[in-house]
This record gives structure tokens, C-alpha cells and sequence, in this order.
């Protein structure tokens, strides 16, 4: 689904990797290993070279809008450009059950700046999901949730592959990619360096 | 009604009197302004009196090319100031080039737009007309053009993280910088709106005083003053938006990337 071809910044690379439709993929590593950056350069927020393509469809072919659109990142510091949760928000589609589901019930009307890390989080994957994304890049998205929240956010993951979305997810958490079902790559200084063996299903 | 009362240097100096009382009373209460106020006061006698003395010989001289090397100057100081004014520049040729590039053709246009078409001078370019005009002109260009690309570069600079959040929405970089855009806008536009609406009311613009003083029908002088406002402002404006919006282009790229790696370190840091 999704192909990385010799991806290459100054920091990450060169890197390959695909991504199939409805499969989980996790990438674990020390910190500056280049997780973030080459989230950030698969999303083209960064220069980058190499290939990178969408169902045998070119990144550079289409407007890096559209791009983003299809190939959601969600950064671990969400950003935030207004008052209130609902300005970050489209009208439609009808972002409630989503955000219902990741336990957020009535979280349009509040106010940016009385919100959680934890809340922020959430909201910022719930912002991604609205766009139907085909690909998800989320870096940490469960670093500051309690468990219950961490359960509602997998649980709302696995729903979106069940439904033919590939995720890329960089985490810390050393069970989250079992959780996931996700194939598991360390990362090191730039580079993907091997798989993690899958431990045995429980 | 008519009649200039001309000054003698004795006058001017006596004028200093107060400046020279305010300086004393910072030493006597250890305020440690006193070596600042002497030297800008000194520094001001010396600039003006050459200016005065350039012009005269500008005046005199009545030559396009020497009346041009003057606006020349002019428009070179200008732009060193622009630069100086901002905290984090545009990186490489584009840090001086675009600010004063927006503000040079702002006022120049503009100002020949007056000259040519309601002061009518003969001839067009007629030093005593041209220089104070386009002086005016390009000083508040020049602050506004400061005022918005500091404003937007250091919104750019600090608010990375909510640009990028729109980007990543799928938003272009013109939507995802609007509200660093506004802000920059706003504070390049602030000076000229609030002279505008305090003038008159509050104090009499410097150039209407000096055509009253020096013994013009102060109906005619309003006509002047407003004149000069209209130009300063249209000048102000246009100058600050080619010179925001062009930064935010050579901030941004094709592929909807904001690019503070074009824009340079903060020179404050922590003072």
C-alpha cells in the first residue's frame, strides 16, 4: 500500500520500507534514532529524497495536500491554532462518534488550553481520523494516557486496519506492537536495523 | 498672518536648555541616562545640520542624477534599518534584499505617483519637492515593513507546531499561516492606523506645523498633510504586505513546507 524507497534526509536514512493494507507496523529505538524525522519526511513535512508512493501512485505526482490527507501524521506534541477543540475540528464528517470512542464525549465545546496532555493526544488523533486517512503515521500517540484511555485508543486503531487503513506507529511501550499485532522494527541511528520477533499470541 | 520668523543658531541652542536641565536631574538622581541623552542629542545636531547643509547644495545644484544619489542614500539607510529592526531575518541575500526590496518599491512608486500627478513640480523631479516626499514616505514604510517581518517571523519561529498542525490536515501553506500572517499584518499596519486617527485631534502632524510656521494658510497645509497621509498610508500598506507575503512564500515551499531552516537564529536571546 504504501512503499518507502530510499528515504533519505540529512539525519534518517536511507530507508525502506512498505506498508500493507490493514497491517500494523511498529518502529521502537532510543531516542534520536530519527523516529519522529522520518514520520516527518514519509509525510513530506521535511525535505526528503527517495521514492515514496500510495497504491503505485508517486507522492511527488500529487499536491503535498492531498498527500497529507491520505497519509495522516499525527506528532507527538500536537499543535493547536485556536480557543476551542471545535475550530480544529470540520464540521463534517460528524467528528462525535470518534471522539466518543476514544472517550471524549462532549470534548467540541472546551477550551484548548484547559485540555490534558492526555486529552490533546486523543483529540489530535481524533483531528487525524476525521480525514479518513489510508495510512496513519502516529508517533507516541499513548505516551501520556492512563491504561483505560490506552485500551479505548488500540481498540479505536485496530477498528480503522480492520477497515483496510495501514498504521506506522513509533512507540515506546515494548508491548504496544503485540497489542497491535504490529511487525516490529528497531530503529537506530537513522536507520531501520532489523524486526523484533513477534512474541507468541496469547 | 504672513511673515517667517527666522532663527538665529543662538535661539537653537537656548532651545536646548531643558534637554541640558533633564540631563543634569539623571545624574543627580543616578538614573545613568545621561550618557545616552547627550550623545542622541549630539548625534542629531550633527546629522541635521549636514542634512541641512546637503540639501542646500542639492537645492542648489538642481541635477536629476544628484537629486537620484540622495533617494539613493536615503533608501539604503532605510534599508539597513529594516534589517537591524528584525530579531530573525531571512536567511542569506533574501534577509536584506526583500524588506527593503517591498519598501524601496512601495515608496518609490508611489511617491512618483504624487510628483507626477498631483504636485506637478517643474521639473517632475525637483529636489525640494522629491526628497522630503519620498524621506516621508520611505521612514514609515520602513516601520511598518520592520514591524510586520519581525511579527512574522517570530510567529513562524514560535509557532511552528501549530503552522505544521494545519499542514498536516491537508491544509496550504497560505491557510495553515494565516493567523501568523494576520498577526505580522496587524502590528505592520498598527502605526500608520493610529496616526491617522490621532492626527489632528491629538497633536499636529510635524509637516502641517512647519507649513503653518513658516507662514502657509493652514487650510493649505491641511491639503498637504492629508495628501502626504494618503500616500504614507497606500505606501505603508503595499509595502508591508509584498514584503509578508514574500517572506512567507521563500518560508514556505511548493510542497506546503514551512522552511524556517531559511530563516536565521533570534540575534536577542536572553538579554
Amino acid at each position: 500500500m504504501l512503499t518507502v524507497r530510499e528515504l533519505k534526509t540529512p539525519l534518517v536514512g536511507p530507508v525502506d520500507l512498505a506498508l500493507t493494507k490493514g497491517g500494523n507496523t511498529a518502529i521502537s529505538g532510543p531516542s534520536g534514532a530519527g523516529k519522529s524525522l522520518l514520520l516527518r519526511a514519509i509525510a513530506d513535512l521535511d525535505e526528503n529524497e527517495g521514492a515514496v508512493s500510495l497504491n503505485n501512485a508517486s507522492r511527488e505526482k500529487m499536491p503535498a495536500t492531498d498527500w497529507r490527507r491520505k497519509v495522516a501524521y499525527v506528532p507527538a506534541e500536537s499543535g493547536w491554532w485556536a480557543d476551542y477543540v471545535k475550530d480544529h475540528f470540520a464540521p463534517a464528517p460528524d467528528p462525535a462518534p470518534l471522539l466518543e470512542a476514544l472517550g471524549l464525549k462532549g470534548a467540541l465545546s472546551w477550551q484548548v488550553n484547559r485540555l490534558s496532555t492526555g486529552e490533546r493526544q486523543r483529540l489530535a488523533l481524533a483531528r487525524a481520523l476525521q480525514l479518513a486517512p489510508d495510512v496513519l503515521l502516529l508517533d507516541e500517540p499513548t505516551s501520556a494516557l492512563d491504561p483505560p484511555s490506552v485500551a479505548r485508543v488500540e481498540a479505536v486503531l485496530k477498528e480503522w486496519t480492520t477497515k483496510g487503513c495501514a498504521i506506522l506507529i513509533v512507540t515506546h511501550d515494548p508491548d504496544q506492537p503485540d497489542r497491535l499485532g504490529a511487525e516490529h522494527f528497531l530503529m537506530e541511528s537513522g536507520r531501520l536495523v532489523g524486526t523484533l520477533p513477534q512474541e507468541a499470541a496469547q | 498672518m504672513n511673515g517667517y520668523q527666522a532663527l538665529s543658531y543662538w535661539d537653537v541652542a537656548a532651545a536646548s536648555v531643558f534637554l541640558i536641565l533633564n540631563a543634569a536631574c539623571s545624574i543627580a538622581l543616578n538614573l545613568g541616562l545621561t550618557r545616552k541623552l547627550i550623545v542622541s542629542a549630539l548625534r542629531m545636531t550633527v546629522q541635521l545640520s549636514l542634512v541641512g547643509l546637503v540639501l542646500k547644495a542639492i537645492f542648489f545644484a538642481g541635477s536629476l542624477w544628484l537629486t537620484l544619489l540622495a533617494a539613493a542614500v536615503m533608501g539604503a539607510f532605510a534599508g539597513r534599518e529594516i534589517m537591524a529592526r528584525q530579531d530573525r531575518r531571512l536567511a542569506g541575500l533574501w534577509g536584506p534584499g526583500l524588506g527593503a526590496g517591498a519598501m524601496l518599491l512601495a515608496g518609490t512608486l508611489v511617491t512618483a505617483y504624487a510628483l507626477a500627478g498631483q504636485i506637478r513640480p517643474d521639473p517632475v523631479w525637483q529636489p525640494q519637492y522629491a526628497l522630503p516626499l519620498f524621506g516621508m514616505i520611505l521612514g514609515n514604510t520602513m516601520t511598518g515593513v520592520s514591524l510586520g517581518l519581525d511579527t512574522l517571523h517570530t510567529a513562524l519561529a514560535q509557532g511552528k507546531r501549530e503552522v505544521e498542525a494545519q499542514l498536516l490536515l491537508g491544509r496550504t501553506r497560505w491557510e495553515a499561516a494565516r493567523p501568523a500572517l494576520r498577526q505580522a499584518l496587524r502590528s505592520g499596519f498598527t502605526p500608520i492606523i493610529n496616526s491617522m486617527a490621532a492626527t489632528g485631534v491629538v497633536s499636529l502632524p510635524g509637516m502641517m506645523t512647519g507649513q503653518i510656521l513658516s507662514g502657509v494658510d493652514p487650510q493649505e497645509a491641511v491639503k498637504y498633510q492629508l495628501l502626504i497621509m494618503f500616500l504614507i498610508g497606500g505606501a505603508t500598506g503595499l509595502g508591508v504586505l509584498g514584503a509578508t507575503l514574500g517572506s512567507l512564500w521563500r518560508l514556505t515551499d511548493t510542497r506546503h513546507r514551512l522552511r524556517l531552516d531559511r530563516l536565521g537564529a533570534s540575534r536577542s536571546g536572553p538579554q
